[in-house]
């Protein structure tokens, strides 16, 4: 077995990054005009990795399947972007930045990557502010701040609901400003289909132009893989319909490894499904666990009144309300981190106490926090004596100007105003902590393909906490792939263009084409959709929320079932030499027909509980953390980094053994 | 529910395009638009047709991706939502409901609903950024107070999501709302008001190359537009352009 080398830099943790900046390699300016690279994807990652690199010089190719770069799925981060900027003064340091990311991730992260990113945080805000992003601003002018789930400190930074949308603008506004000057080419509407290797070096990529059906050859020096994650082999999640891993699974099949599959991230406060039909999930915001109050009925009698209509949750009274975080966990109440949250809320209902037909949902409660702000704002306003009801509209236009745009969006979909009746939320798949090994440069297994973002696996652990998706992103793409990168391409600045009339661009290009006329030539009897969502189906019952041995094993065996079927029986029309969204979603679902496997194999081998990968054989049995989950640091306190070998399920596992120099590992407790 | 669709089929840039009449039977109150389109496309797949193409991706109303005319007004019937919130339950059992492209001379169609807004990344190249290295080597994010109104306001013209609703809406097919909404997002900040000249003369000019239209005060832009962009914005842009005419160097 191949030993797998993170290159984490020699000294103390808080002097790597710096240590690192130092000594490694540089390409001098005029250089950086001889070396092209390509960046896949234009989320937070990959936009403010491909602007950063362009303005340092090099001539970087940009890709995204969306009709522009602004519209990557980074887009939709609706809370907020943690800094340890401790404007608050409330204690806040990179140091606690850097604990609280580790103990959230349960102990599964690198603890080199996690101080850099807390380090380079702060940088972050500094950054966007200049750049004209209009973050929330309290009266006297300064930034605004909120809490996030598994903290005790307000460090998240945010605009309304839409933060991920604000920096997102950010990075495609600094793109935009090296497109004008040429240094960006900007490729819409092309979706990279596989990675070309040339004598062992990334070189390149197979693209399909998705207009015109070509298949188009591009090469460069390194290639960057900033393309998000994978929740979409659920078929359900909160991801948009397009995001897909077939970028980083074709570098995967090209030796990259995959790292922690299994880590999903299933967010505790999502719009519950309501028919079959459905396509997606819609998040409402973790924001809302400031001020909102998770509960379900403590009575069942209450649950039956309320599922037949008979009863109103608004008419409930406070003493029969269970409001379990809180009961549960009194440190951090609704404020704990999600996995904790969403596994609370599905033991509630699986005890029977889901609050709508299908069973499963829980209140999301703002009444108390309405009437909180209304008085504040009363007495703000010089109302001494305000009535119940003005102090009620006046908490409720409170609640407007933090979440007006999440109240919009939930009333729209399920037809309810949030402000006067509690909303019902139920968890969903979310986020991917998963994803492609990166070493402490984010190269991948691949010598000059690196990964950004969430596509890599390496900050979060087995659990991310709220509010640093979007901080990592920056951080990789603004702060970190720009300074690493160099010292790869520090030798290539005698290899001139590399030329794509060569057998390795005509072998990778012909076996895309082979497998699009592959897909073309079935014209079978099912669409794509209809084993996407019997996927998604034995993802979420099996491989879902929570897993056991015999689950996993039948998931194994299902998905193959499935992937082979659909690989006989798939009926795609059209033709491939034109816009064709079919065969774009029959050649992501291919791909994520073999990560699902590996996905469950995964999660079937790492048979302790950790973060959101919850194993119902590993659960605290007695103390005061019973029915916890329970870690196995002895046996599991390492990553798992799956080689290809030609079939998922026969994927062979490289460890990276995870040292813990700086905190202690202990059992995580939010009580 | 049952829905008589006359959807917009066009094959190609070059095809002329034309409308096509299906009927769907079951369709529930509760699907949004787009699942709606899902359900035809399916049943589309199932009798051997190419499916409609559209623009779609977070569903969350957020991305901007979709489009669609829907009997006669972008992003159809509701008020504040795109197309991918829009919901069956703003129709009647037994309607005809219609089905277009955005139409403007800017947005030529690609394929069936689908259209080319890369007009819009263009005029943001002309000028829709502040010329800040991405190095974070900048001032403390503090270091500047920004009155409270004005980063609100900012922020209110910075979440158009760029869909181009306002163009589709409006008669003269003009893309002021748009440009407006990002002029003005850095013209009432401190870090956007260095370049604020030239910011507005290079954008304003770009967006009369791609050939849309003027501005004529009609107002359907910020009726139809999703995220409620109003049209102060086109107000302020007009005097940041006027000011820059008159003092700019350039």
């Amino acid at each position: 077995m191949a030993t797998l080398d993170a290159k984490i830099p020699e000294g103390p943790i808080k002097d790597k990054w710096t240590n690192h900046k130092n000594k490694i390699n540089l390409v001098n300016p005029a250089n950086k005009r001889l070396i092209d690279i390509i960046v896949v994807g234009t989320g937070l990652a990959g936009g403010s990795a491909s602007a950063s690199l362009a303005e340092m010089g090099y001539n970087v190719k940009a890709f995204c399947f969306q009709d522009s770069p602004r519209r990557a799925h980074s887009i939709a981060a609706q809370g907020g972007i943690n800094a340890a900027k401790n404007y608050q003064n409330d204690g806040d340091s990179i140091y606690r930045l850097f604990y609280d990311t580790v103990k959230g991730g349960d102990y599964r992260a690198r603890e080199a990557n996690v101080y850099r990113l807390a380090e380079v945080s702060g940088n972050i805000i500094d950054q966007c502010v200049a750049q004209g992003v209009p973050f929330a601003r309290e009266y006297g002018g300064l930034l605004d701040n909120r809490s996030f789930g598994g903290v005790l400190v307000s460090r998240t930074f945010y605009a309304k609901g839409q933060t991920g949308q604000q920096l997102l603008l950010g990075a495609y506004s600094a793109m935009n400003r090296q497109i004008g000057k040429g240094k960006i080419k900007m490729y819409n509407r092309h979706e990279m289909l596989e990675l070309v290797k040339v004598d062992g070096k990334a070189r390149g990529i197979i693209a399909r132009n998705l207009v015109t059906g070509e298949i188009e050859r591009h090469s460069a020096h390194a290639v960057v893989l900033a393309s998000g994650g994978y929740g979409n082999v659920f078929f359900l999640s909160t991801n948009a319909m397009g995001s897909n891993v077939t970028a980083a699974w074709r570098a995967h099949k090209k030796g990259a490894y995959f790292a922690n599959p299994c880590y999903t991230q299933i967010h505790p406060t999502c719009i519950p499904r309501s028919g079959d039909y459905q396509s997606k999930l819609t998040l409402m915001s973790e924001s809302l666990r400031n001020d909102g109050r998770i509960w379900v009925p403590k009575h069942m009698d209450d649950v039956h009144a309320i599922r037949e209509g008979k009863l109103k949750p608004t008419q409930i009274a406070e003493e029969n309300r269970d409001y379990y975080l809180e009961r549960r966990y009194p440190a951090f109440g609704n404020l704990v981190p999600r996995d904790v949250a969403s596994r609370a809320a599905k033991e509630r209902c699986d005890a029977g106490y889901g609050v709508n037909k299908t069973g499963e949902a829980v209140y999301l409660d703002f009444s108390t926090a309405i009437m909180r702000y209304g008085k504040e704002k009363a007495l703000v306003e010089g109302e001494k004596n305000a009535s119940e009801a003005r102090i009620r509209e006046l908490g409720e236009i409170v609640i407007e100007s933090k979440y007006g745009n999440l109240f919009q969006m939930y009333e729209k979909i399920v037809d309810e105003n949030p402000y006067k009746t509690p909303m019902m939320i139920y968890p969903a798949v979310h986020y991917t902590m998963g994803g492609i090994w990166v070493d402490y440069n984010l190269m991948t297994t691949v010598p000059g393909c690196y990964a950004a973002g969430e596509a890599n696996f390496s900050d979060h652990g087995a659990n991310r906490l709220g509010a640093s998706a979007l901080m990592q992103g920056l951080a990789d793409g603004y702060f970190v792939l720009p300074y690493t990168i160099g010292d790869y391409l520090s030798n290539d600045i005698r290899t001139g263009e590399i030329p794509t009339n060569t057998p390795e661009f005509d072998e990778a290009e012909k076996a895309v084409k082979d497998r699009i006329n592959g897909f073309m030539n079935i014209k079978g009897t099912k669409s794509v959709d209809y084993f996407h969502k019997r996927l998604g189906l034995v993802m979420w019952n099996k491989v879902g929320m929570s897993r056991n041995e015999q689950g996993l094993k039948e998931a194994m065996q299902e998905i193959r079932q499935i992937r082979e079927e659909f690989r006989k029986d798939v009926l795609i029309p059209g033709s491939a030499n034109e816009m064709n969204p079919e065969l774009e979603k029959a050649l992501r679902v291919d791909d994520f027909l073999e990560l699902g496997e590996l996905f469950a194999k995964d999660a079937l081998e790492r048979t302790e509980s950790c973060g959101g990968h919850f194993r119902e054989e590993s659960v605290e049995l007695d103390g005061p953390q019973e029915g916890e989950a329970k870690r196995d640091d002895k046996n599991f306190a390492y990553v798992a980094a799956w080689e290809w070998t030609g079939d998922p399920g026969e994927s062979i596992v490289h460890k990276e053994q995870l040292e813990f120099n700086d905190i202690e590992l202990k059992q995580r407790s939010y009580k | 529910m049952k829905v008589t669709l006359k959807v917009w089929r066009q094959k190609s840039a070059s095809d002329k395009g034309k409308i096509e009449t299906y009927k769907l039977d079951n369709v529930s109150e509760h699907m949004s638009f787009l699942e709606m389109m899902d359900v035809l496309n399916e049943q589309l797949i199932g009798e051997g047709k190419v499916p409609v193409a559209f623009d779609h991706d977070c569903r969350e109303g957020i991305c901007g991706m979709c489009s669609m005319h829907i009997n006669g007004e972008p992003h159809g019937p509701d008020r504040g939502v795109t197309t991918c919130q829009l919901h069956m339950r703003m129709f009647n059992d037994g309607d005809t409901i219609y089905i277009e492209p955005f139409r403007a001379k800017g947005f030529p169609v690609i394929k069936d609903l689908v259209v080319d807004r890369t007009a819009f990344d263009r005029i943001q190249h002309a000028g829709g950024f502040v010329s800040v290295p991405t190095s974070g080597n900048t001032q403390d994010a503090n270091a500047i107070p920004i009155p409270k109104p004005d980063a609100d306001k900012a922020f209110d013209a910075a979440a158009c999501i760029g869909c181009g609703a306002c163009v589709a809406a409006c008669k003269n097919a003009s893309a002021m709302l748009f440009v407006s909404a990002k002029v003005s997002q850095f013209s009432l900040l401190p870090q956007g008001k260095v370049e604020a000249k030239r910011r507005v003369l290079h954008m304003v000019e770009q967006m009369d190359k791609e050939g849309f239209g003027n501005c004529s005060n009609t107002g359907a832009c910020e009726v139809e537009c999703p995220k409620g962009i109003s049209l102060e914005n086109i107000a302020r842009m007009n005097r940041e352009y006027l000011k820059a005419s008159l003092s700019s160097s350039e």
